[in-house]
């Protein structure tokens, strides 16, 4: 009798033949010991420790595994130690390009007059000057800002209409027409135009229509447009498809003309979604490079007018900066100025992408009654 | 009377009704349009290239000599960025869907799409001023060990600029591609199908292979192919990076080119004839990537008829 109600230190026949819960982390700190000191052998660095470590934590878990619970116990092991490796793979290079832009671009960001001033008039004399006598670094970013904001705003201007009507075209007259077939499917395959085929169409087509070798920030706007329309109109459409049916039929029972439905209760519901879906598209296309360098060339100054004048970007200018430095013997400051601009590129990029989050949550329908 | 009373009503709104539909219809004729634009367009402006003397094209020999070592290149590094990216891009997508906690899995997400947002000039200089000069000491060594296979022919570059660099900041660039697409369609595999294997004593990695990857494979691979076509149409991360040249078959030397490249690199200065040559080039391009973008979309909208499984 006594015998029974004594705790039994044995473990139960349910959990025989598996490893203890604390198993991981035993294998993970062994890892990392062993790797230690294998790494302290050849020349410590941080990249080399986690992946020895990784490798010698996977084979041990494995091979433990494979002792105690069998083979298909350790296969799964081993599948979960490799998709987790690979997610942390792909962190790798997030965070490199992240820590590389910040290190590089923050002095560049640091020097007063970067983001007011532009590259009209810095020659290659003031950057062997910055390097050999120690002079700050001149130039900036304003003009490729102005540059970047103007373009991005025409694009929009054009890409939202004619992607919210598609949209409202597709969701509220298609009804799976071979016409709302056709578009969405050339919607989809427009997703994957290149960016740079999306330039030289807006060329291609400007040369044929105004004459050779017009480059404005115009051209640029309009082949962004050709990158921006289909997010904007898949975007919009998977937010048009979740308005509530009866919403659209309460405003018909009350007889309310269609398109009066539409602008009136359909769109204002779904703004919330279709706003943070514009947003990411501008996200999107803000950073493209490629066609603006083909449509619009690159400046040093500033140019207020997107009809006429090449224009410069901040992406090309980075790129610019980068492939033929202002100083073609002294490329350090002009790394340094694609390295800031690359800066305020991502902050931007990003702050969209926040952006995009908060406008869907704050403005999201009040679904709760 | 009282019929007509109930049917007719404002004018106004009616011409509103109108005016609306047809507007939304010519937003959509119009994108139509535009892709058809593009290809016009672009064959306007190539077809003097395409009819040119040879010896009036780059490098004297015709249009068809300018073009094929470039569209090889394009596909190599496409190769490249697809064979590091897949088994990677679908190792994420499992984590997400199947492995992560609950909680944490449209957190991570979010972090996998942040690769996304980056923009490509970024990751071409990210790729020129620090990949590059990380990777040149296991060029070495390839070249070293490895020299005996064509691919990994010595003498490596110095500066790491070569076609594999620049395939592996494409692979980065598309994995958020096929990463969210793997995704979406793993988290769309039956829960019935998923529990029947678990109930059946399978493990979680059994399950995965005996429901999950059978059921997304049709969408893993359309999604693969979207990576695809970026990662041919790619511009930034190419011209950035890598220190082009005449095809070789060495990945690790400088050397070979892509068309996207090609034009970003010689459209800002081209004039006359070079300039069609170019667009001619950027044709090409595109009809490469809408092959691959419609076989990949019509993959998925095959695959669409039948995933009501549940």
């Amino acid at each position: 009798m006594t015998a029974t109600l004594t705790p039994v230190k044995k473990r139960s026949a349910l959990t025989k033949g598996q490893l203890p819960k604390w198993a991981p982390y035993l294998v993970l700190g062994i890892a990392l010991v062993l790797g230690a000191a294998i790494l302290a052998l050849i020349g410590f660095n941080a990249l080399g420790w986690g992946l020895v470590s990784a490798i010698i934590f996977a084979i041990g878990l494995v091979g433990w595994s494979g002792a105690v619970e069998g083979s298909r116990r350790a296969k799964d092991k081993l599948a979960t130690c490799l998709v987790v490796g690979a997610f942390l793979i792909a962190l790798l290079p997030l965070f490199s390009v992240i820590w590389t832009v910040l290190v590089n671009g923050l002095p560049g960001l640091m020097d007063p007059g970067f983001l007011t001033t532009s590259m009209n008039g810095v020659t290659g004399a003031f950057d062997n000057k910055t390097v050999e006598e120690g002079a700050p670094v001149v130039g900036g970013i304003f003009h490729a800002l102005i540059g970047t904001l103007l373009i991005t705003v025409l694009a929009t201007i054009i890409s939202v209409p004619v992607g919210l009507l598609t949209a409202v075209y597709l969701v509220e007259y298609g009804n799976d027409r071979p016409l709302a077939r056709a578009i969405t499917f050339f919607v989809d395959v427009m997703t994957g135009i290149p960016s740079i085929v999306a330039g030289l169409f807006a060329a291609a087509f400007f040369f044929a229509v105004v004459g050779p070798g017009t480059k404005t920030g115009a051209v640029a706007a309009v082949a962004l447009s050709v990158l921006m329309i289909p997010v904007v109109v898949r975007s919009s459409e998977e937010m048009l498809k979740i308005v509530p049916n009866e919403l659209r039929e309460a405003a018909y029972a009350l007889g309310v003309r269609k398109w009066r439905t539409i602008l009136k209760v359909v769109i204002p519901t779904a703004i919330s979604g279709i706003a943070s879906g514009v947003t990411l598209a501008i996200a999107r296309v803000i950073g493209e490079t490629a066609p603006i360098l083909v449509t619009a060339g690159f400046a040093t100054s500033i140019n207020y007018n997107v009809f006429s004048g090449w224009m410069a970007s901040l992406p090309t200018f980075i790129y610019t900066q980068i492939l033929n430095p202002t100083s073609p013997s002294n490329p350090d400051p002009s790394s340094q100025r694609a390295w800031g601009a690359a800066l305020v590129l991502i902050i931007l990029v990003m702050v969209l992408n926040l952006g995009a989050r908060l406008i869907a949550r704050m403005f999201a329908p009040k679904t709760g009654r | 009377m009282t019929t007509t009373s109930l049917t007719t009503s404002r004018g106004a709104g009616r011409a509103g009704d109108k005016v609306f539909s047809a507007a939304t219809l010519a937003a959509g004729c119009l994108i139509l349009a535009v892709l058809f634009g593009v290809a016009l367009f672009l064959l306007i402006q190539a077809f003097p290239a395409l009819v040119a003397s040879p010896d009036e094209i780059q490098g004297g020999k015709g249009f068809f000599s300018y073009i094929w070592p470039i569209v090889i290149g394009t596909l190599i590094a496409a190769v490249i960025a697809l064979v590091i990216a897949t088994p990677v891009a679908i190792g994420v997508a499992l984590f997400i869907s199947h492995f992560a906690p609950r909680k944490l899995a449209s957190g991570l997400g979010y972090v996998i799409d942040l690769l996304a947002a980056i923009p490509s000039v970024v990751y071409g200089a990210w790729g020129a001023a620090f990949l590059a000069k990380e990777i040149s000491p296991a060029y070495n060594w390839l070249a070293n060990n490895m020299g005996w296979l064509p691919i990994f022919q010595g003498p490596a570059s110095a500066t790491g600029k070569t076609i594999l660099t620049a395939g592996i900041v494409l692979s980065v660039m598309i994995l958020p591609i096929i990463t969210s697409l793997s995704r979406e369609i793993f988290l769309q595999t039956p829960k019935l199908h998923e529990e029947a294997a678990l109930a059946l004593g399978a493990t979680r990695w059994e399950m995965i292979r005996m429901a999950v990857l059978p059921f997304g494979r049709p969408g893993v691979i359309s999604a693969v192919m979207l990576g695809l076509g970026r990662a041919l149409g790619e511009t930034m991360a190419v011209a950035l990076v890598l220190s082009s040249g005449a095809l070789t078959a060495s990945l690790i030397q400088s050397g070979n080119q892509t068309i996207a490249a090609e034009i970003a690199l010689n459209f800002p200065e081209a004039s006359g004839l070079k300039v069609n040559t170019l667009i001619a080039a950027g044709l090409v391009l595109f009809v490469i990537t809408l092959g691959v973008n419609m076989i990949a979309r019509w993959i998925i909208s095959r695959h669409k008829e039948f995933s009501g499984a549940n």
